[in-house]
This record gives C-alpha cells, sequence and structure tokens, in this order.
C-alpha cells in the first residue's frame, strides 16, 4: 500500500492546535534551531484515519482470526480492561506526582492498584514480593538475572555461569548476556525436559542461577522440577522461573512452591492484556521474602494508617530499572482481569487452556509427527519432519494457514525439534475453531502427500506473497 | 467473568478425544505430583463488569486528577486528539503481536516502516529502530551500542542528562566493567572544558541531553566534533516536541539519538507505557538493538515489509544477541506514528512554537515576582527553571491546595537545589491559568 508520506500536501492540517493566547516569544538564536521543518505526513484527518483503517484490515488479529502462536498465548483480550485504562483518573495521572511533597496523598487510587496487583501476583505465583517495575517479559527476565548477581554480591561471590536448557527462550540466554554472566546450555533428555545428568554436570560453584520455563517450550511439565531446585539450591545457585507459560498451571501449581526464587509474568501473556503487534506488554517479577531488600526502587508499602506511600530508601536495592512504576496502564488491565475471574476464573483459564491444547494433540497425533509423546500442558510442538521430506517445509505449513485464514503457529522454535510449529490455542477458542484448525492441518498433510509443489506458491490470498528476506537485509531500506 | 466458549457437552466429548474417560478435567495435570500441588491459591471470587468497574472508580477518585500541570521533567502533558485513540482501538492493530509472519502482518510492519522514516526524518538521522521500552532504556542501549561499536568501556554523561535515566545506567551495568563520568552542567551548558579533560581514547561515547533536565538548550555540534576526532561517539536524547524548532541530532552530528517518546500521543499513565526511540548513523544498524522493519518485494514485485537483520536478535543469536530486547513498544510507536501524522509537518513547528511562546509568557509573569528568579544562563524551550526565595517544596504544597502542579523540586536529584523549581508549560495550558499560577505563587510566598 501507498505510504503515508505519498499522499501528503502542503496546508493540509489533521488537528487544530489549542489557540495561542499569548504574545509570541521572540525568535530562537538561530544556532540554536534546524534549518527545515521535518518532512512529516500532511494530512486533513479523514485521510489520516483512511490510511490507518486500510492498514489494519492488512493484520491478522485475535479478534479477527484464530492466532494459535505458541508460546506468546494469544487469548482473547477483554474489552473492559480496555475502558478501564482509558478513564481520565488514571490516564492522565503524571508519574512524578507522588514524589512531590504529599504527593502520595495525590495517587492513593493508583498506588492501591499497584499493591493490589502485586498481593494477587503474590499468591498466584506462590512468591513474597513482587515488583511491576519491568515492562516486557524480556526486561523482566534482566531484572531478575541482576537480582541474582546482587543476591551473590551480598555473600560476597562473584559467579561466572547461568545454567539455561537447549529449549528455552532466546531471551533468557540474553538477558542473562547482557547482565554480565555466561551461559551454560543443557541438552534436553528423551522425555523432553532438561537432561538432569547434564545439569547436574554443570552445576557447581560457579553456577549464579539456573533459568527454567515449567511447563517449558514444549508444553510439558517437569515432575522432577522440586529435585532440580534442591540441587540447584544445594550448589548455592537461585532458581529463575520464566513465566511465559504460567497459563498452563494457574491454580495447580506455582512457582513459589516448585522451589523457584524469582519469576517473571508475562501480564499480556496470562492476564488478557493485548500484545499490540508486539508490545506494550508487561513482566512483573517477584521474589522470595529473603531477596525482597534487593528488589529495584521504588517499592509501594502500606503504613500501619493504611495509607500507601513511595519507598525510596533501601539501601541493597539494584536501582531503578523504569522510570517509575512500570507500564501502568498495561498493570491496571491486568488487575482488572484478575478481579473479574476471581481464583475459581483463573483455575478454569488454566484447565480449558491445557484441555484445548490436548484436545488439538491428539487429533493430529496421526498426520504429523510429534517428538514428545508426554501429555503436554497449554501447548505442544509438533514436527513436519515427515513433510519435509516431501519437500514441504514447517514455513509452508505456516503460509499455507493464512490462506485459510489462520494465523501460523510458531515455527522453527524450539531449535531442539527440527521443522518445529509449536501450537497454543488458549483458553479462548472454541471447540468449532479447534476443528476447523484440525482439518486445515489433516487437509495440509494430504496436500504434502499429493502435491508438494502447491505449497511454493502459498500465501496467494494475503496482500502480498512471499518477501525476500534476504534482499531486505542486503538494500538495508529502512526508512522512506 | 468468563471467556470460555467451550460447552459442557464439548468438554466432555474432547476429553474422550483425549482418552479422559472420567469427565474430570484434573486428570490433564496428573503429571503434576501431589507434593508440589499449591499450598493456597485464596483469591476472591470472581466479579462483574459492573461492580468490578464501581471498585476501580472509586480506587480512581482516591487519585487527584484535576489538577494543571506545570509539571515536565522528561514527561509532557500534550493534548492527544480524538481520531488518534480511535484509530489505536481497532483490534486488527492492539489484537495482532509481533509481526514474525510477515503476510498476515503487512499493517504493523508497515506502520512500523513509517514510524522509523517518521523519527528519521524528526530527528535527522539515517536509521531508526522500531522503538524500545522508554527513554531511559533506550539511552541504557545506546550506551551499549556505543560500547559494542568502538570496543571502548568508558561513558561520559553530562550532567544535564535526566537524573532517573542516570540511575537507570548505573543500575544496569553495574555488573560490568563500564567506567563512568559525570560532568556537571556550566552556566547551564554542557561543560566543554571538563568533556575535554575526560575525553580520551578509551571513550565509547559522551551522553547528552537537549534540551536538558533544567531545560536549557544548546548546540552540540562543537562537543560532536571533538569526540569523532577522539575516536568517540556522540548520543543525544532529545525531547521530541522541541525538534519542531530546534536543531536535530543529525544537524550536531550526533551518531545515536534516542529519546521518551511519550510526548508523541502517549497520555502520562502513571508512568507507561511509553515508548523510547532510538536512530542512528546508517552503517552502525547492525549494532543496534531491537526490531527494525525493512521494505522488500514479493516474488511479484509488490512492495512489502519485514522484520529484518534478525540475525542481530535473541531468537536467533541467544546470549550472543545485541540485546536481549523481545517485543518493541509497537502499539505506542503506532500511537507516535499517527499523532506525527495527525499534527503534521506545520502543525508540528506549530506546537513547539506555542509551547515556546507560552513557557516564555509564563517565564516574564513568574520573574516579575518579588524573590523569584528565572535562571537565564541559557535559551530555554518550554521547561525553564526558577529560583524562590526558600524551599521548592514548600511552595509546590501550598500550590497544590489550589489544584496547581507549580513543577518538579529540583532538590530531589541535585544536592543545593533545594530552593529550585523546574516549570513546564505545554500548549494545553492557557493564558488564564498561567496568571492563576502566577497568582498563586506570590500569594504563597508573600502573604
Amino acid at each position: 500500500m501507498e505510504l503515508i508520506f505519498r499522499r501528503s500536501g502542503p496546508g493540509k492540517e489533521g488537528v487544530r492546535l489549542p489557540a495561542r493566547d499569548c504574545p509570541p516569544a521572540g525568535a530562537i538564536d538561530p544556532r540554536y534551531t534546524r534549518t527545515e521543518a521535518a518532512e512529516l505526513p500532511g494530512l486533513s484527518e479523514p485521510e489520516v484515519v483512511r490510511h490507518f483503517t486500510r492498514l489494519s484490515r492488512m493484520n491478522f488479529g485475535v479478534d479477527s482470526h484464530f492466532y494459535p502462536l505458541g508460546s506468546c498465548t494469544m487469548k482473547y483480550n477483554p474489552k473492559f480492561l480496555e475502558k478501564i485504562a482509558n478513564l481520565e483518573c488514571f490516564a492522565s495521572l503524571h508519574p512524578l506526582q507522588p514524589q512531590l511533597v504529599k504527593g502520595a496523598t495525590l495517587t492513593q487510587g493508583a498506588l492501591e492498584v499497584i499493591n493490589g496487583l502485586e498481593r494477587a501476583l503474590c499468591e498466584i505465583s506462590g512468591m513474597d514480593e513482587f515488583t511491576t517495575h519491568p515492562m516486557a517479559g524480556a526486561h523482566g527476565e534482566l531484572t531478575g538475572v541482576m537480582l541474582i548477581a546482587a543476591y551473590h554480591k551480598s555473600k560476597g561471590e562473584r559467579r561466572k555461569y547461568i545454567l539455561i536448557p537447549d529449549s528455552g527462550h532466546g531471551t533468557n540466554p540474553a538477558s542473562a548476556a547482557i547482565a554480565g554472566y555466561e551461559v551454560r546450555s543443557i541438552t534436553t533428555d528423551e522425555n523432553g525436559v532438561m537432561d538432569i545428568a547434564e545439569f547436574e554436570k554443570a552445576l557447581d560453584r560457579e553456577a549464579a542461577g539456573v533459568m527454567l520455563t515449567c511447563p517449558n517450550t514444549l508444553g510439558i511439565f517437569n515432575p522432577r522440577i522440586k529435585e532440580i531446585a534442591d540441587m540447584a539450591h544445594e550448589a548455592g545457585a537461585l532458581m529463575y522461573y520464566d513465566g511465559a507459560n504460567l497459563n498452563a498451571i494457574m491454580g495447580k501449581a506455582r512457582p513459589g512452591d516448585l522451589g523457584f526464587d524469582i519469576v517473571h509474568l508475562n501480564i499480556h501473556k496470562t492476564f488478557g492484556t493485548p500484545h499490540g503487534g508486539g508490545g506494550p506488554g508487561a513482566g512483573p517479577v517477584g521474589v522470595k521474602e529473603y531477596l525482597a531488600p534487593f528488589l529495584p526502587v521504588s517499592r509501594v508499602i502500606k503504613g500501619t494508617d493504611g495509607a500507601f506511600a513511595l519507598d525510596y530508601d533501601r539501601p541493597f536495592s539494584i536501582g531503578y530499572i523504569a522510570p517509575f512504576y512500570g507500564n501502568f496502564a498495561v498493570l491496571l488491565k491486568a488487575y482488572v482481569y484478575i478481579l473479574l475471574l476471581g481464583g475459581e476464573g483463573l483455575r478454569r483459564v488454566s484447565e480449558h487452556a491445557v484441555l484445548n491444547a490436548n484436545y488439538l494433540k491428539s487429533r493430529l497425533e496421526h498426520h504429523y509427527d510429534i517428538p514428545y509423546a508426554e501429555n503436554c500442558m497449554h501447548e505442544f510442538v509438533i514436527s513436519a519432519a515427515r513433510q519435509a521430506e516431501r519437500g514441504v517445509h514447517a514455513i509452508d505449513i505456516a503460509k499455507a494457514l493464512i490462506d485459510r485464514g489462520i494465523h501460523p503457529p510458531t515455527v522453527y522454535f524450539p531449535l531442539n525439534v527440527k521443522e518445529a510449529i509449536m501450537i497454543e490455542p488458549t483458553e479462548t477458542e472454541s471447540r468449532e475453531t479447534l476443528d476447523r484448525f484440525i482439518d486445515v492441518m489433516i487437509e495440509l498433510a494430504g496436500l504434502a502427500e499429493k502435491d508438494p509443489a502447491a505449497f511454493r506458491e502459498f500465501p496467494k490470498t494475503a496482500p502480498v506473497g512471499r518477501l525476500d528476506e534476504v534482499k531486505a537485509a542486503r538494500d538495508m531500506d529502512l526508512c522512506a | 467473568m468468563n471467556y470460555i466458549p467451550n460447552a459442557e457437552g464439548d468438554v466432555k466429548e474432547m476429553l474422550g478425544a483425549i482418552g479422559i474417560g472420567t469427565g474430570d478435567m484434573e486428570e490433564l495435570f496428573r503429571i503434576i505430583p501431589p507434593a508440589l500441588r499449591p499450598l493456597s491459591f485464596n483469591l476472591p471470587p470472581g466479579s462483574s463488569e459492573f461492580d468490578v468497574e464501581k471498585y476501580l472508580r472509586g480506587l480512581g477518585r482516591k487519585n487527584l486528577t484535576e489538577l494543571v500541570y506545570f509539571i515536565g521533567g522528561g514527561f509532557y502533558d500534550h493534548y492527544i486528539p480524538a481520531a488518534l485513540d480511535a484509530i489505536v482501538s481497532r483490534s486488527e492493530f492492539y489484537t495482532a503481536y509481533t509481526p514474525y509472519q510477515p503476510e498476515a502482518s503487512q499493517g504493523t510492519l508497515q506502520a512500523i516502516y513509517e514510524y522509523q522514516s517518521c523519527i528519521c526524518r524528526l530527528t535527522g538521522m539515517e536509521a531508526a529502530n522500531a522503538s524500545l521500552y522508554d527513554g531511559g532504556t533506550a539511552l541504557y542501549e545506546a550506551a551499549m551500542m556505543a560500547i559494542r561499536i568502538t570496543g571502548r568501556n568508558k561513558i561520559i554523561m553530562d550532567g544535564g542528562v535526566n537524573p532517573i535515566y542516570r540511575k537507570m545506567m548505573y543500575s544496569y551495568t553495574s555488573n560490568l566493567s563500564i567506567d563512568f563520568s559525570e560532568i556537571p552542567v556550566s552556566h547551564g551548558q554542557s561543560d566543554r572544558g571538563m568533556i575535554d579533560e575526560y575525553l580520551d581514547d578509551s571513550t565509547a561515547a559522551v551522553i547528552l541531553q537537549n534540551p536538558n533536565f533544567f531545560g536549557a538548550i544548546d548546540d552540540h555540534s562543537d562537543i560532536s566534533e571533538k569526540c569523532h576526532k577522539a575516536g568517540a561517539l556522540v548520543i543525544e536524547s532529545v525531547y521530541p516536541v522541541s525538534l519542531g524548532l530546534l536543531k536535530t541530532p543529525g544537524e550536531m552530528d550526533a551518531d545515536i539519538a534516542v529519546g521518551e517518546g511519550q510526548s508523541l500521543g502517549m497520555p502520562l499513565s502513571f508512568g507507561g507505557p511509553y515508548l523510547g526511540f532510538m536512530a542512528a548513523r546508517k552503517k552502525f544498524v547492525r549494532k543496534m538493538p531491537g526490531r527494525i522493519a525493512g521494505a522488500t518485494t514479493d516474488g511479484k514485485g509488490r512492495v512489502g515489509y519485514v522484520l529484518t537483520l534478525q540475525t542481530r536478535e535473541q531468537h536467533i543469536r541467544r546470549e550472543k544477541a545485541t540485546s536481549n530486547i523481545c517485543s518493541n513498544q509497537a502499539l505506542c510507536a503506532l500511537r507516535a506514528l499517527v499523532y506525527m501524522s495527525l499534527i503534521g509537518k506545520q502543525g508540528f513547528v506549530e506546537l513547539a512554537r506555542i509551547c515556546r511562546d507560552k513557557a516564555e509568557y509564563a517565564g516574564q509573569k513568574l520573574g516579575k515576582i518579588k524573590g523569584v528568579e528565572v535562571k537565564r544562563s541559557a535559551p530555554t524551550f518550554n521547561e525553564f527553571t526558577l529560583k524562590l526565595p526558600g524551599s521548592a517544596d514548600k511552595v509546590i504544597g501550598k500550590l497544590l491546595d489550589k489544584g496547581i502542579v507549580a513543577g518538579f523540586p529540583l532538590g530531589r536529584y541535585y544536592a543545593d537545589m533545594e530552593d529550585y523549581l523546574l516549570v513546564a508549560v505545554t500548549e494545553k495550558r492557557t493564558e488564564r491559568e498561567i496568571t492563576m499560577f502566577a497568582d498563586a505563587l506570590e500569594e504563597a510566598l508573600w502573604s
């Protein structure tokens, strides 16, 4: 579609600015000013609205399409969450307000939301304290690894490694590395979980922590998780829980009870807040009591009089990791989601997420290879290895799904499965939708047998066909 | 509330298909041993929308929001056009995810490409990424990028850089061996002499901010020249609205430009979500963190957009990635793009002018009050520093009672500045509100 700049013309305006009701100031010394106005678009409001409405129609979204993107938990986003987050009494609040004298008294409602959410997340995850500051899942991981470093430092130790299974999200090793650690990657065993013997070999007094997802990215819950935690603790390492897959176990197991010391939760995955085309999310981090002194500043505290205040005097804290209190509007939506569903509702979320995944898996297992036969939790991984022998790869199946009105699952992840297709239906999809997806997947398995060459043309119905990614990386046309 | 469409009959049949004949959902979780079951799960029961709204509106009433803001500090109370909210409320945008499948995500991808283009045009830089979490993390990522590019480990930070961002920088790098120096501002602007003194062949970057935290504007071209001679990069943190008028990072020959994008159509929302923007010289783009959209073509020669240069990123490079960042702030970047599109080329210049005119007017009014001095050692944009005849906190407290947020007390982050107040004025402040502020300040000080 034509770029927005192409429609622009001089003299058009999208918005009338507030009146200038005071005299104009003298000019700024020209050495401080730009020579020409920035070439921003110049359009009327109806043109802007039409441009973006057209763009929006070139997207798949959860409201319009089944979106079984594994490890991303693309569930329905309740409309009520948006309504509350847009309320003027929260949306117009300046973040520096509570830092002013008497300021906390003027923002009691917002501070109570943060406190309420922290308490709820503690109960859901089995942790003692939460910080809402991290602004995304990966940001939570980085915060968590910084907490691990601060803990060892407080004991006068400087450890070198973080242990991560090879099925872990790419953000895990990346977060460990940028916080100053080296990564030891642990292989996956034949049951689809971290190889305990390999883990034991890698676990020494230089191991600072272990980062795990449970259930892991293959959708498998490791029943020996507590044993692993005990071994890590024995070696003086901390256990970090990547909460990307929490949607599987709410009310069924809690990271805190499984032996984890630090968790991050992906608010945009588990708690119904929209993914926004790639953010904003939120990645609050919870810890056991003994790590609480290291949490980022500030902390919301509740006084004996019931009033909330912000505590900046935290001598052992890792410091500021966000300018304020995290992505507040996103956090508010999560709090609303928890209030709407309640404990029983959250438990049902996990039950139906796991039911839907197992149903899909059981219906697809005769048509695709399933590398790990174990009962899955909220997601599972199939392999297109069988189809690849006919020249139809995971990516080809993905593109064929687009033509059938289904957003493709995650492909080529986790890295330890060949031709991986990672499917996470979530609890908010109906059996009809699942059945249709099954029919389409079976049809594609058949087509791969009969006419593998047909896949080369997919997608045919999208605004563009398969795009040349090599050309994109070579030409680097990054802005107009 | 309940967002689960499966009916009871479906559940039973689905369980049957899995091989669970008892109809008991609990069977799905039998892999979790009894010893690992929750020790507690005491959450209140669910509620209706009506009841939750009532409760939250009640909490909202405990926030004082009908205030007249003269507070900024990097986060500004600008007007948000109605069409912006209408556009970003389209669920095709907000219920999508990271555009891993470009053919199903051209809307998001083209919007990111257009956003990157606008950021380049605004900052005068060559290449922008798809956005980062906020201005502070963007600044930290820029510093790490400079360290990667130069292979050096010393960072010089101007004291006029937002103190919150400086604190964030120290938190993130506390386990890395990076040598930081901070140079206090001199007569309102960057201290050239001191920066010169610290600049050497181990310096990766000098970090500057324009306008600086005290509101003063500067032309850092001469600092860039010296840095480049020493093989160091210049990172410029900027307030995007000011770029309607002010010299761009590109014109100052900066290597990396970053900033907080909140003022481009994000509500203040008690601290987020906002977005950090980042732009740089094109030759550095492979060292850049975060998502980047690029244009390409399909088999029929049609133009389309993809996430490109992904080999920099964590999902491919794991521990060797340029950053751990996964998502950007896509919906916030869309907000910024729509905002810039609606305000438009001429409107953006006009907006910057109105902000500055109103700030200058406020400065004149406030400066006439006995004992109040507007610091004028350097020109300012829409924010300026007031020296008061006593504690800024005291004044702020008194004015809050009248519904006015007088500004930010600089003593909070700078020693010996208890009597200084940082005042910001946006296009939303009227002549009447400015007069009211001046009258209230005078009364607070002298009656």
